[in-house]
């Protein structure tokens, strides 16, 4: 598989069908793993690099799982591609960023990416829309142990997966989803919620992790200790986590509906004005509008079919996206004309909100 | 308010008393306020104590000179530098460092998750081949023939259930 054929492709995150849960958009678990004996990526020399990289990556693309799916070095990616693979979650901007070596090896339903020579020599990753922590689980271990056949693994009886920040080591593990929160948002109180899961030893991030924004009101929440607990055990722990501010978010709606239904309305029905007639928008704005359509599907505003489509939009607004689409490269004004011009032709078809279901 | 709390990173005032739970133990931060936004302590996108305990607790000297990684030349500065080790081997190297490290960062400092049972019994079928030609050898040397014979005989049925691959070092 080449690099456009994939971008082109139907992707997990981009054409799956109406996700079961409302509020947890996607489910996320990796695997820090290193080569034993080697040094790690960001010591090793860049031959050495190269070598462990042709190593892994022929290891990960004979695997099953990767079968007829693409591998590549980053080297030989342009930006504008990179930036895709970055906006659909499936490689980091730290693997962007890195200087020779580094590879990335994504399956054809572009659901198991592995990242070669990021902070780790492999950060194995499995990505699925909705909350599936189980399947999640499942489909990231048989992986791992599939490779295990092929590579010795830095590992130590004591202390587990030896990976290159001891943040991550023991099990190598990170979970996480993605979560969209806009009634959190939208009563303030998504910084108490934010304090209470950071207290349970757990953080919290913007859509794009590290240092992004909480546009679109979604946060990736995730595990944040991996030693000294099983990998079961770190999902179950999260999981409880997660099902309570799930609880907390559809408290916070039908708090919203009952308190000020016109309030709620207003924005949900400003917000498909501009959607369909709006000429200048920026991602930030549109993914906050976006935000609101979700929210009104989820409160049968609209028809449930139609979320699909604005899951897909969140991924498709961004900047990489926009400009792929228009097959070429434009600064940011002119992203910000295509961008609304596509969101109005993809509003057109959609049906008007009708708020006598929920709201009343 | 005669005896108020400095911040921790910086000793001005502190303002903000941050108490969070990791795995049932208690972590105290206090902070001034322009440490707190500088460290997202107020930001929802994403705060947590334990990164910055880690940030903290490499900021002293590190105790002692613990020299080089014998295996990767890999220092206590660089890792004061980076936060990141040179190899896997550091691990055992820099671990008197490490161990305090690991029981604020983490909620226990031993491994209970998977194994990588293959990979283990790979080394071991190894170790056991090497073991059984180093008896071989010895055998031969002090004539004791009979052993030699048994000895091949295994080493002929172990290098059959395996491809004889050799592990990488840990």
């Amino acid at each position: 598989m080449k690099i456009n054929e994939l971008i082109d492709s139907h992707s997990e995150l981009t054409d799956t069908a109406a996700s079961k849960s409302a509020v947890v958009l996607m489910t996320r678990i990796r695997l820090a793993r290193n080569l034993a004996g080697q040094p790690f990526p960001g010591w090793a020399k860049e031959a050495q690099k190269r070598d462990i990289r042709d190593q892994c990556m022929q290891a990960v693309a004979a695997l099953p799982q990767m079968k007829r799916g693409l591998a590549i070095p980053v080297e030989t990616l342009d930006d504008l591609q990179k930036q895709i693979l970055v906006e659909r979650h499936l490689i980091s901007r730290e693997l962007c960023h890195s200087k020779a070596g580094a590879g990335i090896v994504i399956s054809k339903d572009q659901s198991c990416v592995v990242m070669v020579n990021e902070e780790d020599h492999l950060r194995i990753q499995v990505l699925r829309a909705g909350f599936q922590f189980k399947k999640v689980w499942s489909t990231i271990n048989a992986l791992d142990t599939n490779l295990e056949e092929h590579i010795d693994f830095a590992f130590n009886p004591r202390l587990g997966y030896l990976s290159a920040c001891p943040t991550n080591l023991g099990t190598g593990i990170r979970a996480s989803a993605m979560m969209h929160l806009p009634a959190l948002v939208i009563s303030g109180q998504m910084e108490k919620v934010v304090r209470a899961v950071n207290q349970l030893g757990m953080a919290v991030r913007g859509l794009f992790g590290e240092g992004s924004d909480a546009s679109g009101s979604i946060f990736q929440i995730s595990n944040q200790t991996t030693l000294g607990e099983s990998e079961e055990g770190i999902i179950k722990h999260l999981h409880g986590v997660l099902n309570t501010i799930i609880e907390q978010e559809l408290n916070a709606r039908q708090k919203l509906l009952e308190t000020d239904p016109n309030k709620l309305s207003d924005k949900i029905g400003r917000a498909f004005g501009i959607l369909q007639n709006g000429y200048l928008l920026n991602s930030g704005e549109a993914m906050n509008l976006l935000s609101l359509i979700r929210l009104g599907i989820d409160l049968d505003v609209f028809p449930d079919t139609q979320r699909a489509v604005v899951d897909r939009l969140f991924i498709e607004c961004q900047p990489g996206h926009v400009q792929h689409a228009a097959k070429g490269a434009f600064d940011p004004a002119q992203r910000d004309v295509l961008r609304a011009a596509r969101l109005r032709s993809e509003f057109a078809k959609l049906t008007h909100p009708d708020f006598t279901r929920s709201i009343k | 308010m005669a005896n108020s709390l400095k911040c921790d990173l910086c000793s001005k005032p502190a303002t903000v008393h941050l108490t969070q739970i990791v795995n049932s133990k208690i972590h105290k931060v206090d902070l001034c306020e322009a440490c707190a936004q500088a460290k997202g302590v107020t930001d929802p996108s994403g705060f947590s104590l334990a990164d910055m305990l880690l940030k903290a607790s490499l900021n002293p000297e590190p105790t002692g000179d613990a020299g080089k990684c014998s295996a990767c030349g890999f220092t206590t500065q660089d890792f004061k530098k980076n936060g990141r080790f040179g190899c896997p081997s550091c691990y055992e190297h820099f671990s008197k460092m490490l161990e305090p490290m690991l029981d604020t960062m983490h909620k226990g400092s031993s491994h209970t998750g998977k194994i990588p049972q293959r990979a283990i019994a790979r080394k071991s079928l190894y170790e056991r081949l090497t073991q059984l030609e180093t008896e071989l050898d010895q055998a031969i040397k002090s004539e004791r023939y009979e052993d030699a014979a048994r000895y091949r005989d295994e080493l002929t049925q172990v290098r059959q259930s395996t491809s004889g691959k050799p592990p990488a070092e840990t």
